[in-house]
């Protein structure tokens, strides 16, 4: 029996699991071939749906689906907690004791924030990348009557890069909103030389900033914070004063994987072939999504991407035959959304070969990221986004 | 267990023998100076870490960035369609 075992139950590991389900549907239902996802909640949950929490009115109870939901008939799911993976003998271990089997091993575990790890974090600044953390940072919007605004990352990596930059716009449109940004300064701090990463987002983006009075400071990665002064202090030894802190916290890999072996401390990222997805050099074991350490954007994109590759080497592998070649490799292609404010957005487009060329922000791309948002679970995590990337 | 960096060090002519290499090519988002400057958080005091880069900003950005973090750059090395940044980390 090949035992297929896929860790985690977010979109990569939902969506591989699917995609693998039904290429060897045949193998499964003789007996030959089962798919099990683990998860620690049984909960699926939209993490980029947690901004919108902290910025514009979402339900939280909509971003969470239970995952049995979401898999295909022929897909196991094992509720609890991935205590060790022994690779000697192929099995993981259970919080509970019990041991699963593996043959094929999919490493969609995520990544995790540890706000704590900086202290005076919790007292002092807020985020959104919890329901809690964003319901807690709407709280302080709400209660905010103006002051020094300052918006900064804490983390490298970290979910979805341009967050904190879309956060930044949309913040300063509600002040405005509420007439309250006369009563304001906004600051972004960004890592690098420019507002963004990506050069032509970045000549896009710093004129709306300049425009909105939001003042950039770069070359600002955020090491620690000063509760008396109610500074924040960065890597590079600058200090910049704030009323509402709003920061990227530090983000890691799962802890079991630097347990086990599999990924280097202290970050926990899993070493990962660009175009296999393999983990380390092992031929059955693959990671997708923000578990690995490959140099691309940690999103939901990513892994929607991935999944195809890994399912197709999977297959082959469970079916004895060679992986069809435009199907196996995986080019780096990742495509998201991107929010400047007053109902406006852009798309972000790429992969290893060719850098993105956003459009002029504008309402429809705006459109188009609600829509995503509003229809992600019917579309991406059962594996039907072929049509809607088409579409885009 | 082989590392990343074992599988691509044979494809690449490094300069140095450093004690890390990020290979970024490709890479726009996050891009090779986010990519450096998580590893220098990740690394500790006194490491080499080389940066493989085929962004022809990096040549400009990374070095300015180590300026200003306080840390030593090695030098830039280039080669055939990318260039290797080296740095050491000092605090």
């Amino acid at each position: 029996m090949k035992s297929i075992l896929v860790l985690g139950g977010g979109v990569g590991g939902t969506l591989v699991a699917n995609l693998i389900s039904r290429k060897i549907k045949k193998q499964i239902d003789a007996g030959e071939a089962r798919v099990t996802v683990v998860d620690e909640t049984g909960e699926h949950v939209y993490q980029p749906g947690f901004m919108y929490i902290a910025m514009g009115n979402q339900d939280p109870k909509s971003l969470r689906k239970p995952e049995r939901r979401l898999l295909d008939d022929r897909v196991d799911l094992v509720i609890g907690t991935i205590t060790a993976i022994d690779e000697e003998h192929s099995q993981v271990e259970l919080a509970d004791g019990s041991r699963l089997d593996y043959s094929e091993l999919i490493l969609a575990t995520g990544s995790r924030i540890l706000p704590e790890t900086i202290e005076y974090f919790e007292q002092e600044a807020h985020h959104f990348y919890s329901e809690q953390a964003a319901g807690r940072l709407r709280k302080a919007l709400d209660a905010f009557t103006g002051g020094k605004v300052v918006v900064g990352i804490a983390s490298m990596p970290y979910k979805c890069p341009p967050a904190p930059l879309e956060v930044a716009f949309l913040i300063e449109a509600e002040l405005r909103e509420r007439g309250l940004r006369d009563k304001s300064d906004l600051h972004y701090c960004s890592p690098i030389a420019r507002a963004f990463t990506i050069e032509s987002v970045s000549e896009m983006a710093t004129p709306e900033l300049e425009k909105k009075g939001i003042e950039l400071h770069t070359f600002f990665n955020v090491e620690t914070i000063d509760p008396e002064r109610k500074m924040v202090l960065s890597l590079e030894g600058e200090e910049l004063e704030y009323d509402l802190l709003v920061l990227v916290p530090p983000h890691k890999g799962a802890q079991v994987l630097m347990d086990s072996g599999f990924a280097p401390r202290p970050g926990g990222w899993l070493p990962t072939d660009p175009k296999t997805l393999n983990v380390g050099g092992r031929e059955n074991v693959w990671a997708l999504g923000d578990a690995t350490d490959l140099p691309l954007s940690k999103a939901g994109s990513t892994a929607h991407f991935e999944a195809p590759v890994i399912a197709e080497r999977v297959a082959a592998r469970v079916q004895a035959r060679e992986p069809h070649a435009k199907e196996s490799v995986y080019t780096g292609k990742v495509m998201c959304f991107f929010e400047v404010g007053d109902g406006k957005g852009t798309l972000l487009r790429f992969d290893y070969e060719n850098p993105p060329h956003p459009p002029t922000p504008s309402r429809l791309w705006h459109v188009g990221k609600i829509f995503f948002n509003k229809t992600y679970y019917r579309i991406v995590p059962r594996g039907r986004g072929g049509t809607l990337e088409k579409r885009l | 267990m082989p590392t990343r960096k074992d599988h691509h060090v044979t494809a690449l002519q490094l300069e140095t023998n450093p004690t890390r290499t990020i290979d970024a090519r490709g890479s726009f988002c996050p891009g090779p100076l986010m990519e450096l400057i998580r590893a220098i958080r990740e690394g500790q005091v006194g490491d080499i870490l080389a940066i493989i880069s085929s962004d022809n900003g990096s040549r400009t950005d990374i070095p300015a960035w180590v300026a200003k973090a306080g840390h030593r750059l090695v030098g830039v090395f280039p080669h055939e369609g990318y260039d290797e940044i080296v740095v050491e980390k000092l605090k």
